[in-house]
């Protein structure tokens, strides 16, 4: 199989989805049709000297996301996404290529479309810095002329979910990240988007504060029917939330399709890292593992991301003096790199 | 309205940093003694130097320091802000926001100059009022005129900082064109000197200038330099750079829009 060129793109390689999240869907309600944007830097080559450069951050994209989808949107950094969120919202002009998001193309109707859309950028804020949360909101409430009835529902619930009730009095400067964000998307949701964009809305957060985020996210989807498109660097993101996950590297797709294909295209490998009593040599005989490393009393075991932790764990526990253990997931990045050795292989 | 609640929560933004107002206070008043003195030596020697008598240049240094922070004589004044919003690639949020860009900040722009106007600018100009002769006029017409030219005088001050940060989507770095548009602000305003004190064409063309629309002009309307149409025409003049400059910013905000790149990820 070869990732998608320019001449079978908008193939990448996909799988038909059960659910009809794939392509069947004649008019998505997000509608990519070879969309690129290119970028001129200008680079010192020499004392005085300066070449023009051509960056082709997103290098002709197609894909259609059905209204209600919840999608994730992965690629190791640089990759082009949030340059594709960034033209989806109408904030940079895309170069060439269609783009519609409910019919309406984003660059030339940016203003009529914010109204019908939210925007989580993870490492930026839209919260007034020095004011308290609550101001931010009610900003937002003037800002979208969202009716009084519908606020007062939006942000109770939101405040319940997200546990933003202490604080909406706070100083938006004295929360800590994960309160931020959480006020963020928040702000984002209070005008009943139909479509909601995250960019990276769980950097820097810790375990709680992102099960809370990925629990409201599913919430909202599965409540209210928000399109979610969301693009994140934790594949933990994707495996909770997305059935349908969109690979993009070098500014094309190179995989459309649910998260379980992407193990497999990727041959993605779980670790299984075990602390035994004492030093012993490697592991052998666990059915679906291989040892992969040893550090003193230490080993790793590497297994199929599709396959169950358990077998793997009691198999080595009967044989073998544990005496703790941990898994590792596979990041993006590693899933990657591994579809384009894959690619590349007869 | 979207807009009254964006310059009255920057207006509450500010207020939150009282240290630095009161820090501001402070230094304003010590300038405003320092340019009193430098001015009593100077109408001593030269008295009715550009037409102000002694008392009235007084009230004029105090009315400088008295608008300095609100009308952004020295300082970006909020401004640095945009700029860094644009260099760092935060102007993506603002962007996204079904707002307008320029609207938007001059609310917040007017919110923040109304407290410094109160904040910082009633204490110090109170202090010199009383440490020092004044002419400051006694008819409430004349107050009314004066806080109508301040407000031009802001958003005059508005207008052209907004341009200037502006050029960040181009240059990366807008230091250097602050630099240059603080300094010429400061000598063109009539923060350095009163611009009537300059003779010939070169007074006549820096009183010409949006600049003396922060000071200079407030300060006479203040002084009572203009008669009834006279005031009238010193506002026109206000008004028309505000919309001139107000014009040139919406259009090199649309060209920066539509061409230029949001930076960062």
């Amino acid at each position: 199989m070869r990732v998608g060129t320019r001449d079978t793109a908008p193939g990448a390689r996909r799988q038909e989805e059960p659910d009809g999240t794939g392509r069947r869907e004649e008019h998505g309600f997000i509608e990519l049709d070879g969309v690129e944007k290119v970028f001129h830097v200008r680079r010192k080559a020499g004392r005085l000297r300066r070449v023009r450069e051509e960056v082709r951050a997103v290098d002709g994209i197609s894909f259609s996301v059905p209204r209600g989808a919840m999608v994730g949107y992965i690629g190791p950094n640089g990759a082009g996404k949030s340059t594709t969120v960034k033209m989806l919202t109408g904030i940079l002009v895309p170069s060439g290529g269609r783009l519609r998001v409910a019919g309406i193309d984003p660059a030339r109707e940016r203003t009529r479309l914010a109204r019908r859309v939210g925007v989580v950028f993870g490492q930026r804020t839209t919260l007034w810095w020095d004011l308290p949360l609550k101001d931010s909101y009610e900003l937002v409430r003037r800002m979208y002329r969202v009716p009084e009835a519908a606020y007062r529902r939006n942000l109770e619930r939101c405040v319940e979910l997200l546990d933003l009730g202490p604080l909406l009095p706070v100083p938006v400067r004295q929360l800590s990240l994960g309160q931020r964000m959480r006020g963020d998307i928040a702000a984002a949701l209070l005008h009943d988007p139909e479509v909601l964009y995250l960019d990276e809305p769980t950097i820097g957060l810790d375990v709680i504060s992102k099960a809370k985020v990925r629990g409201f996210l599913r919430e909202v989807n599965a409540e209210r029917g928000t399109t979610v498109l969301l693009t994140t660097h934790d594949l933990t993101d994707i495996e909770q939330l997305c059935r349908r996950v969109m690979v993009i590297d070098h500014g094309r797709l190179v995989y459309d399709g649910g998260l379980d294909g992407l193990h497999a295209v990727g041959r993605s490998e779980r670790t299984l890292v075990v602390d035994l009593e004492r030093e012993l040599p490697p592991i052998e005989g666990v059915p679906g593992a291989r040892t992969v490393k040893v550090e003193g009393p230490r080993q790793w075991l590497a297994f199929p991301a599709a396959q169950s932790a358990a077998p793997v764990v009691s198999a080595v526990a009967e044989r073998y003096p544990l005496v703790d253990l941990s898994v590792r997931e596979p990041d993006i990045e590693d899933v990657i790199s591994r579809m384009y050795a894959g690619s590349t292989a007869p | 309205m979207l807009y009254a609640a964006v310059a009255a929560g920057s207006f509450r933004r500010y207020a939150t940093y009282r240290i630095a107002t009161a820090s501001g206070v402070f230094t304003n008043t010590v300038f405003g003694f320092i340019i009193a003195y430098t001015y009593t030596a100077l109408w001593t020697a030269r008295p009715h130097l550009g037409g102000y008598d002694l008392p009235q240049a007084l009230t004029y240094a105090w009315t400088g320091q008295a608008l300095l922070a609100a009308t952004g004589l020295l300082t970006g004044g909020g401004m640095d802000e945009l700029q860094e919003r644009i260099r760092n690639g935060d102007i993506a949020v603002d962007l996204h926001r079904p707002a307008d860009l320029q609207l938007w900040w001059l609310a917040a722009d007017l919110g923040r100059a109304a407290f410094q106007l109160i904040g910082r600018g009633l204490l110090p100009m109170a202090v010199g009022t009383l440490a020092f002769p004044s002419a400051l006029p006694a008819s409430a017409v004349t107050w009314l005129l004066f806080l109508v030219s301040v407000a031009l005088g802001v958003v005059v001050g508005f207008a052209l900082r907004y341009l200037v940060a502006l050029t960040s989507f181009w240059l990366l770095d807008g230091a250097g064109v602050s630099l240059v548009a603080m300094l010429l602000c400061m000598f063109c305003s009539g923060m350095v000197l009163p611009l009537n004190v300059f003779p010939g064409a070169f007074g006549e063309v820096v009183r010409l200038l949006p600049w003396s629309s922060m000071l200079q002009v407030p300060a006479d309307v203040l002084l009572g330099v203009h008669d009834g149409t006279g005031a009238a025409l010193a506002l026109a003049f206000q008004a028309g750079w505000a919309a001139v400059l107000l014009a040139a910013g919406r259009l090199l905000q649309s060209v920066a829009t539509r061409k230029v790149v949001v930076q960062g990820g």
